[in-house]
């Protein structure tokens, strides 16, 4: 361990802003576009479950036309 | 030589070869991730000239040099396809693409967080750094190009030639510090023969670049998946596989 405490540690030997700066803004990114791509996923399958229900939906109907 | 890949062109075999890398990528990608940053921040020692401030160095320049190699990775996918016609390869191509323009804002931030208390300067007309600026304006333009087309292999077939030709910034940008006078430091550790930083410095930064990696294939094997869903979804096997993901119960019920 290169510090003697944690305060130290959180101090950074004066840097303590640009380092947490940068450690948050790099993680925060990569969470953001990692979150974002599985929201993404679920979403799309949502979408493909939706327009198969639809087009069910759609052949059902075009079928109770035909037979009334 | 190449014909074990060939049916990984198809959107099935893709789609299962990333689930299948997904856990390791992402294990590879924690693991990697959190050694290197603890180590980095808490048990790599000072620098004698920048004091504490080095240790952004364990972001910054990982990222910067895998937003180069995803570039590099993003510019083979475009011409796998063009060469190859490879649907896939185009959309492994627009998967990346978001990837390395975060990779890319990443470096440019850290990089500009670094500049300020060492420099004195968030940011400087540099050469390093005017170029890498350029490196996310071409990200940014494979993207839109790609958005812009209606139908998806036109759209993959403009943005692949976008960014085969943006592949001309990779060398300018990795030759700035040697070909022009600029303010950024030179290479460090790309100087495998003679690397010039201690080796207890230089080994969380190479964890932490492999971790990096592993983040950006487990990132790229979602996208990609995204991508084979959308282009994919009135296949039956598309549709199959999303109620067996969102309606577990259903299906086993039948």
């Amino acid at each position: 361990m290169q510090f003697d405490s944690f305060a130290d540690f959180i101090h950074m030997g004066g840097y303590a802003f640009y380092v947490w700066l940068s450690f948050g803004v790099t993680f925060g990114a990569m969470c953001i576009i990692a979150i974002q791509s599985y929201v993404k996923h679920k979403a799309l399958l949502n979408a493909v479950i939706a327009d198969k229900a639809r087009k069910a939906r759609i052949e059902r109907a075009r079928q109770n036309e035909k037979r009334s | 030589m190449w014909k074990w890949l060939h049916p990984y062109a198809k959107t099935e075999r893709a789609y299962q070869l990333c689930i299948t890398l997904q856990p390791w990528l992402w294990v590879g990608a924690i693991l990697c991730l959190s050694i290197g940053t603890v180590w980095g921040l808490a048990f790599a020692p000072q620098d004698y000239q920048q004091g504490d401030s080095f240790r952004i160095i364990y972001i910054h320049v990982p990222s910067a040099i895998l937003s180069m190699s995803t570039y590099v990775a993003m510019a083979i996918a475009a011409l796998v396809g063009m060469v190859w016609q490879w649907r896939t390869a185009y959309m492994t191509m627009i998967a990346m693409a978001p990837i390395g323009a975060a990779l890319t804002f990443i470096a440019l931030f850290t990089g500009a967080a670094w500049g300020k208390p060492m420099w004195g300067a968030w940011w400087v007309w540099d050469a390093r750094l005017t170029s890498e600026l350029i490196l996310l304006f071409l990200y940014i333009g494979v993207i839109a190009l790609y958005g812009a087309f209606e139908d998806k292999q036109q759209a993959g077939k403009a943005a692949g030639v976008m960014a085969l030709v943006g592949v001309v910034n990779i060398p300018i940008i990795h030759y700035s510090v040697e070909w022009w006078n600029t303010l950024h430091q030179g290479a460090t550790i790309s100087k495998f023969d003679n690397p010039s930083i201690a080796p207890e410095m230089l080994w969380p930064l190479l964890i932490n670049l492999l971790g990096f990696a592993f983040f950006i294939g487990a990132v790229t094997t979602i996208r990609l998946r995204n991508e084979i869903v959308l282009r994919e979804q009135h296949r039956p096997w598309v549709q199959a596989l999303a109620e067996q993901a969102l309606l577990p119960h259903k299906t086993r019920e039948r």
